[in-house]
This record gives structure tokens, C-alpha cells and sequence, in this order.
């Protein structure tokens, strides 16, 4: 039988972006607005649930699924790509993997329906690509966990209802010791703080997370105490799967504007298309943008067979998905021209959203501090 | 409430082409889809689902790749679907059609059935009554809205004509063609769309129906196609500058000389 589930979505993913999605970029990039109409929409057809199983209210559909959304979603706009990454793989994907039962049961039936956004928090104004040297801490009180300190940089902060939050919760043998816990919007002493403004994914709710003597109950932690590091890690490994696929999405959305530009403008009486100079660049740009693509979906391979690769492959995928939207986006404006630098054509912008796919979720130099590692440790 | 959807799969006319030499569509490459009358027709039939209870059945009669639309309209939220196929349906008219799908409804049995108003490939609109008329059940055509009363059990619906609407009500059960205007149909969502893989579609085949073969097919219908043309546009065009008020003068005077209003 064909494989009529994947045909399906991928028809559905198209005509949503390209007639949702497409029309209102520049807009939110312009207005520096959070998409909440889209992500309304989207809540309704179960993206914001695609991985999470029935069980827990999710529509139980595979990783491929979920990767080709925040593709076609960044190819026309980069905000809503990231939206839908970080709700999925930074906060449902490490509830799903290590939540109990009953966390699974409290908080995925909500973050499946879109009713809940996610949101995860690990970087602080001094721990950035030293993560470990986190300074927010959770002591360990009778019944809760008592939270103080600051989050910076945190990933639809602003519609965020539950976050993935790592705290020191005591010192380990090698270290501070850490932990994850799961904190709800509506926990006292928890406010979102100063927004950050952007110079690409300007839609994105980019903010601080401020905790001030936030009471967690216990059950909320999420794993063992002292696993909090490493669930930060291995969440991170998923997350740059989706990261990959925003940069990959911004690298194909670059190239369909450009080739229709270059198709209709017309420069010594002929369209530029005709030109060598034209043709080679959008050929290796092409080619580039398409071993991005077969980086990503090996990784995506990786996660859905849980294959113990899956830490270098979405690294791989992501250093050069990352490198390629830039090239692309960057070269891409070139070839539009004087029009390219103006906001007239969204070309600007997709070379303003390509840039944070270099540095968030690891930057490109942490992507080659993993591959190394793994390739030197054999 | 059930509620049978007929629709029909059509090549997407936007990005057809016609052979210039043969003067028929070249349909090779070009993708199908649900016909949008017909679509229309599923999200009527959803939104009773939603706002009475219903259970909404999708039946559609072509070759097997028909499958697809039948799995797209499970994934925007039908429960289940039939496929009307066999060697002796090839080739039915709108006569023949309307018979073999009156007989299928007949079979599974409905409290409603919807139609879409035409479809764009053969632009008819005669198979939805056509199913009216052998069921020997009424039908109300061109619905611009369409509601249902609980407790009167009746279907209330809004019938456009050119310059007025005309609002009908029926007991029991009737057919209903529906325009695209009537509403936007909804997305796919993806908890049906993993849902549908474990469903099958129920094939119905002539052995299945009460028919007679002189009826159906290619043999049972009267329409005979005797020649198709295409019509070719004059594309010499007449540059004039003027005022915005003369130039709209001049559109309108030459939109009269050519009697076309």
C-alpha cells in the first residue's frame, strides 16, 4: 500500500505554509509579533503533537513527520519554524523521554493540543556554550524545590505555559550538581523578563525567564536528581535535528524566491537566468542545500530508530545545515541585487533568519567540538 | 445521523493544459485533487459531525488511485470511506454514474447525503440530483448554507439563485449540493491522518449492487461525445491613453459594442 500518511502530510504541511504561513512573514518580522494566529491554526491540525503518543493526546505520528513541518514552516518564514522546534524537541521530547507517568499524563495531553506551548531553559548570561556553569538554583526544601536565578535567550519565553528548566540543585564529584524540572507559567515568583530584540527570527519570542523564590513540588522534577546535565544534553541532540531542518527549510525557501527572481528580471535585454554566472551559482547552491537535506534526514533516521549516532549525526546535520542557509541566503541576496537589500523581497530577511541557526542550540564551533569528540574517542 | 459525502476526484484544472493539436487535456503530470465543490460538501458534513453527532461516510467512484482522496477526506476527519470500483463502471456518463452511486447509497443507507454543486473537470452538475432522482428523494440544490434543528429533526438550508436566496427546509431524508462559497474547508489534522493508515477503505464492486449492466458503463450511457473544440482567443490588443473618467467611458462603450453587458 502507499504510504499514504506521509503523501498526505506532506501535502498538508505545503498547503499550509504556503497559504498561512507564506503571507504573513514579513509582517511578523517587520512587527516583531509572535504569530499567534498561526499558531492557533496549527494547534487545530496537531502539529504542536505530532511525536507525542495517543495516549497522552498526541496524534502518535513518526519524526519525519515532525522534522518536514519545521522545514516547509522556515522555507517562508523562519519564526514559525523555530516555534514549533523548540515546543517539540526542548519540551515535550524530554517530558516524553524521562517524565513519569504521571508527568506524562499532567502535562503532554495539553502541549499535544497547542493549548500549552513549550519552552526550555538552560542558557544563562554566564553559561552559554559553558552550560555546565549554570548559576540558578534549586535547594531542596520539605515538600518543593525552592528556585532562584535567571534564564537569558529562552525560545517562546513570552507564550510559553510549561518550561524544561535546569538548576543547580547541590555539588556533584566532577562539578555542580544538576537537575531538570518541569515549572509551570503559573507558579508564584516566576515572571518572564526583558525581550530581546533580534536581528533575524524577529517574531520568535525571544525573553529572559526570572525565578524568585519559586516553589517546584518535587514531582516535578524531571529524571533523577543529578541527571540534569545530561537530560540538557541528550534534549539538545533532538533539538539540533530541528534546528537543522529550520536551516535547511531556510536554505529551499531561499532558493525557490531566488529562481523565480532571477526568471523575471531582466538586465541587457535578458533575463538574468540566461546568465553562466547566474546558473553556476544556483547549481552549486542547489546541490549544497540537497546533501543538507540528506544530512538531516539521516539524523532524523538517527532519532526515530534511537540509534546511539544520533549525537554526531545531529550535529553534522546541523553545522552544515547551518553553514548552508547562510551561504545560500547570503549569495541568494547577491544575485538579487540592489532589490535583494531591500525589504521589498524577503531575501534580507531569510539571510537575517539563517544566521541564528550558526549559533543557537550550539553553535557551529560546539557542533565541531561534538563531532571531533566523537570521532577522537574511538 | 449518518451522513453520506459523494465527491469526486478531478486533475487540478489550474494546472491543466490542452494538447494544441488534439484539443483534449493533457492530464499526464498533473496532480489530483478532491473537487472543490465536493470538499466543501466534507467540511458541511464535519460541521454537523461537530455540532450534532454524525457520523460522516465518504463514498467515491473511480480507479484505484481514487484511494488517495478518500484518505484525505479520513484524515480531515470522515470515519469511513467506500470505493466505487469495477471494470463495468469504465466509461458511465453522468447517467450511468449517478446510477451506480444511487445503488451504493442505497446499499450502506443514509439520513443525508451531500454533494458537491459540479465538478470542475466536466463542469455538469447533474450527478447529485441524478442520485435524488433514482433514490426518489428530494434535493435541494446550490446550498450557500446548511444547518440542522435537533429538535425538529429537520435540515434547514439556504439556496442561492443569481439575485436572491431561498431558504428550504426537509424532514427525513433528502440530497443536498453544496457550493464551494459556502465555506472554507479545513486542513488535514495529523491525529487523523496517522488514524486513517489503520483503516481500510471498503471496496464496492457490481457484484456488490442490485444493477443491470445495460445501465452502466461505457454501454449504459446515452452521452456520446461527438467532437470538442477549443476556443481560440484573439489577442489583438488596443493601447489608448486617457483620463481615468474616459477611459472607463471608452471600456464601457466597447464592452456594449461587443454585447457583453
Amino acid at each position: 500500500m502507499a504510504d499514504y500518511k506521509s503523501i498526505l502530510f506532506e501535502q498538508m504541511i505545503k498547503d499550509f505554509a504556503e497559504n498561512e504561513v507564506k503571507p504573513l512573514a514579513q509582517e511578523v518580522d517587520e512587527q516583531e509579533r509572535f504569530p499567534v494566529e498561526t499558531v492557533e491554526k496549527m494547534a487545530k491540525m496537531g502539529l504542536f503533537g505530532i511525536i507525542i503518543p495517543r495516549q497522552y493526546g498526541g496524534a502518535g505520528g513518526n519524526y519525519n513527520m515532525y522534522i518536514s513541518a519545521v522545514e516547509e514552516l522556515s522555507k517562508h518564514c523562519g519564526t514559525t519554524g523555530v516555534i514549533l522546534s523548540a515546543h517539540t524537541s526542548l519540551c515535550a521530547a524530554p517530558i516524553l523521554e524521562y517524565g513519569t507517568e504521571e508527568q506524562k499524563q499532567k502535562y503532554l495531553p495539553d502541549l499535544a493540543s497547542g493549548k500549552k506551548i513549550g519552552a526550555f531553559g538552560l542558557t544563562e548570561p554566564n553559561a552559554g556554550t559553558d552550560a555546565s556553569n549554570q548559576q540558578t538554583r534549586a535547594i531542596e526544601m520539605e515538600d518543593h524545590y525552592l528556585l532562584n536565578g535567571s534564564k537569558i535567550f529562552i525560545t517562546n519565553a513570552g507564550y510559553a505555559s510549561t518550561y524544561v528548566i535546569i538548576a543547580v540543585t547541590g555539588k556533584g564529584p566532577k562539578g555542580p550538581e544538576m537537575s531538570a524540572f518541569i515549572v509551570e507559567k503559573a507558579f508564584p515568583g516566576f515572571s518572564i523578563g526583558k525581550k530581546e530584540k533580534k536581528m533575524g527570527i524577529r517574531g520568535s519570542s525571544t525573553c529572559e525567564l526570572i525565578f524568585e523564590n519559586v516553589k517546584v513540588p518535587k514531582e516535578n522534577m524531571l529524571g533523577k536528581r543529578g541527571d540534569g546535565f545530561k537530560i540538557a544534553m541528550k534534549t539538545l541532540d533532538g533539538g539540533r535535528v530541528g534546528i537543522a531542518a529550520q536551516a535547511l527549510g531556510i536554505a529551499e525557501g531561499a532558493l525557490q524566491a531566488t529562481i523565480a527572481y532571477v526568471k523575471s528580471r531582466k538586465q541587457f535585454g535578458k533575463s538574468i537566468s540566461a546568465f553562466q554566472n547566474t546558473q553556476f551559482i544556483l547549481a552549486d547552491l542547489a546541490t549544497r542545500t540537497e546533501a543538507a537535506k540528506l544530512l538531516v534526514y539521516a539524523a532524523v533516521d538517527a532519532k526515530q530508530n534511537k540509534l546511539p549516532t544520533l549525537s554526531l549525526k545531529a550535529a553534522q546535520a546541523k553545522l552544515y545545515a547551518a553553514e548552508t542557509a547562510m551561504e545560500v541566503t547570503t549569495k541568494c541576496v547577491q544575485l538579487h541585487g540592489g532589490y535583494g537589500y531591500t525589504r521589498e523581497y524577503p531575501i534580507e530577511r531569510m539571510m537575517r533568519d539563517a544566521k541564528i541557526t550558526e549559533i543557537y542550540e550550539g553553535t557551529s564551533e560546539v557542533q565541531r567540538m561534538v563531532i571531533s569528540g566523537a570521532l577522537l574517542r574511538k | 445521523m449518518k451522513i453520506i459525502v459523494c465527491i469526486k476526484q478531478v486533475p487540478n484544472t489550474t494546472e491543466i493544459k490542452i494538447d494544441p493539436v488534439k484539443n483534449t487535456l493533457i492530464r499526464d503530470g498533473v496532480p489530483s485533487i478532491i473537487n472543490p465543490d465536493d470538499k466543501t460538501a466534507i467540511e458541511v458534513a464535519l460541521r454537523l459531525k461537530e455540532k450534532h453527532g454524525a457520523e460522516v461516510v465518504v463514498l467515491t467512484m473511480g480507479p484505484m488511485q481514487a484511494e488517495k482522496a478518500l484518505r484525505e477526506a479520513l484524515a480531515m476527519g470522515a470515519d469511513q470511506a467506500y470505493l466505487l470500483s469495477d471494470r463495468a463502471f469504465a466509461g458511465s456518463d453522468t447517467l450511468a454514474t449517478s446510477t451506480i452511486i444511487a445503488a451504493a447509497v442505497k446499499k450502506l443507507g443514509a439520513d443525508l447525503v451531500l454533494c458537491g454543486r459540479q465538478a470542475i473537470d466536466g463542469d455538469t452538475a447533474q450527478v447529485g440530483p441524478q442520485i435524488a432522482e433514482h433514490l426518489d428523494i428530494p434535493q435541494i440544490t446550490y446550498a450557500a448554507a446548511v444547518d440542522y434543528d435537533e429538535e425538529r429533526e429537520t435540515i434547514i438550508v439556504k439556496r442561492q439563485f443569481e439575485d436572491r436566496y431561498q431558504t428550504l427546509e426537509a424532514k427525513g431524508l433528502c440530497l443536498i449540493t453544496v457550493l464551494s462559497t459556502l465555506g472554507t474547508p479545513r486542513y488535514m489534522n495529523v491525529w487523523d491522518m496517522v488514524a486513517q493508515d489503520e483503516k481500510e477503505i471498503g471496496i464496492i464492486t457490481f457484484a456488490d449492487l442490485d444493477l443491470d449492466k445495460a445501465n452502466i458503463g461505457l454501454g449504459g450511457s446515452p452521452t456520446k461525445v461527438k467532437s470538442t473544440a477549443t476556443k481560440q482567443f484573439d489577442k489583438t490588443i488596443e493601447t489608448v491613453e486617457l483620463d481615468p473618467e474616459a477611459a472607463a467611458r471608452t471600456i464601457v462603450d466597447a464592452l456594449k459594442a461587443r454585447h457583453l453587458i
